[in-house]
């Protein structure tokens, strides 16, 4: 069954558009890695699902559920956890700190998120501001997790961190995946993402060109649409 | 034990030498006085609430004070007027008892709060603290207008209120009555700060965005810590208007407002006993620069332009260092 569902959605910061028709849907269970070159509208689309920017046109539902009028907390709390671009902790607060204020009922609680990522658990009491930029990373996946959602959104969570810490968040993401939970990513590397994806969804100017397998993104297509 | 722990517990046992000290040396004005700035203090912990763990700068606080002690003063002067303040649909008699006097001043101010908060959280920034404002000046208005309690002179009371097993015509045991009630609030505010309520909160002042994106809802917790925050400035209002055993819109006027949030800068925002610092100060200024001279407010002006440029922590941020409040 389709979880997230993204149709012809249009979207514009103020007078310049930046969604021309995106197409896009995560059935439940699934990974899938939305993708494309700088400025082709990944972050808006993600932006535009948890109504951050609102669509102007094209139809967005989430487990059967109309998303465009919805506020955003609402659309947190159908089941959309967001590891945001950039990180974006809740600085002054402590690891702990901050996992509680997001934590909503349900399987993901403080013991399970520490166990995905034992490092969290030994910085506890540290503020997020003054853990590394891989800690702050694997403190936003927690977070998102605390809130119990149905579909995990991630963009690009492994952006400017050492190749270290880039193996551990994709070895978390590909447990992620094999737990059943469903799973929408962007990110840079292809290797990675064929590795933890089952499909594909490729932007271009803030249109959907190309959908498929992961199998199916041969290297010309990769070339072509991503220049790669 | 943090240095902010240290200095908390220092202030917490001056609360408690002070007046001790005062009495012993037949100084009752000062336990007085000290009881003055122990119910500043509780008003200031209620704004604290609202401005440090929300971010929400209200300068309609005033409403919330003068509410609480309208509550006393209505109450009270209907009780020893010997006047039912309604006889239908059912008898409702004043009272000289505090509890029943504090309960009825937090409702009402509470209540005041969630209506006023309803509405004015939905704006942010400058035209939250103008919508405060207004909000603040309808009530003094209000008071000024309303010839039944006073109008512009305000509602005097004979004998302070009592509270079951304290002498409170006594300034020493009425103090020890006021400290109580400022350690619970106290008390409260730290389990608050630490709750999944407290945190969510904390998280919505740093970014609403991001608050949101983790199904928060900002307004939702901003009105929860609103209300609360009304509340507890309106039972300070009660107790305030119990030591004056007097009732006026002066308690309503936005300078009140002001006061209130100087306390809580002077303290340091957001720190637990910041208003308490700060409520400590400005009484102790007011006492002894009052004596010098009756402008004594451009010597606080100066001390609080001092801590806004250079000591962003208040009292408490200067002793202890390391800022909590980002």
């Amino acid at each position: 069954m389709s979880l997230l569902r993204l149709a012809d959605v249009t979207a514009s910061y103020g007078s310049a558009q930046a969604l021309f028709g995106v197409t896009l849907d995560v059935a439940e269970g699934e990974a899938v890695a939305l993708m494309g070159r700088n400025g082709m509208g990944k972050t808006t689309t993600i932006r535009t699902a948890f109504g951050l920017v609102r669509a102007s046109g094209g139809r967005l539902d989430f487990a059967g559920q109309d998303l465009r009028r919805l506020p955003v907390h609402r659309i947190a709390r159908l089941g959309l956890g967001l590891v945001p671009e950039g990180r974006r902790c809740f600085g002054p607060l402590t690891v702990t700190e901050n996992l509680v204020a997001a934590a909503r009922p349900g399987p993901w609680d403080f013991a399970r998120a520490t166990a995905l990522f034992p490092r969290l658990a030994e910085r506890a009491g540290q503020r997020a501001a003054s853990l590394s930029g891989g800690e702050q990373q694997m403190l936003a996946i927690a977070r998102a997790l605390m809130t119990n959602p149905r579909l995990l959104v991630l963009d690009e969570a492994t952006e400017g961190l050492a190749p270290l810490v880039r193996a551990e968040i994709w070895a978390a993401i590909g447990a992620l995946k094999r737990s059943g939970l469903s799973i929408l990513v962007v990110d840079k590397s292809l290797a990675d993402l064929r590795r933890v994806a089952d499909r594909g969804v490729v932007l271009e100017r803030g249109r959907t060109v190309w959908q498929g397998a992961m199998a199916d993104l041969t290297p010309d297509l990769a070339a072509r649409h991503l220049g790669v | 034990m943090s240095r902010e722990g240290w200095f908390n517990l220092a202030l917490a046992g001056l609360l408690v030498a002070f007046p001790l000290a005062a009495q012993a040396m037949d100084e009752p004005f000062l336990v007085t006085l000290a009881t003055r700035a122990v119910i500043l203090a509780l008003a200031g912990v209620g704004l604290n609430l609202a401005l440090g763990l929300g971010g929400l700068v209200s300068l309609g606080h005033a409403a919330f004070f003068g509410i609480g002690g309208y509550a006393m003063g209505i109450l009270a002067s209907h009780a020893q007027g010997y006047t039912p303040l309604a006889e239908w649909p059912l008898l409702i008699e004043g009272t000289k008892s505090m509890p029943v006097i504090w309960l009825v001043a937090v409702a009402t101010s509470g209540l005041a709060a969630l209506a006023i908060g309803a509405l004015s959280l939905r704006t942010s920034g400058v035209y939250f603290i103008m919508i405060t404002l207004a909000f603040g000046q309808m009530f003094f208005y209000f008071a000024i207008s309303w010839p039944a309690y006073g109008g512009e002179d305000g509602l005097s009371i004979y004998v302070r209120n009592g509270f079951p097993g304290v002498n409170t015509l006594v300034p020493l045991p009425f103090y020890g009555l006021c400290l109580a009630v400022l350690a619970l609030a106290l008390m409260l505010c730290w389990q608050i700060a630490r709750s999944p309520f407290g945190l969510a909160l904390n998280a919505a002042r740093q970014s609403a965005k991001r608050a949101e994106t983790v199904g928060l809802s900002p307004y939702r917790l901003r009105l929860a810590a609103f209300t609360l925050s009304g509340a507890i400035t309106g039972l300070a209002g009660a107790l305030h208007a119990d030591l004056n055993r007097f009732v006026s819109p002066a308690m309503l006027s936005w300078q009140t407002s002001g006061e209130i949030i100087v306390f809580v800068i002077l303290g340091g925002t957001a720190r637990l006993f910041g208003p308490v610092a700060g409520a400590g100060v400005f009484v102790a200024l007011e006492h002894l620069l009052g004596e010098l001279s009756d402008f004594w407010h451009i010597w606080l002006g100066l001390l609080l332009l001092a801590v806004v440029l250079f000591a962003r922590g208040g009292v408490v941020g200067l002793v202890c260092g390391e800022r909590r409040h980002g």
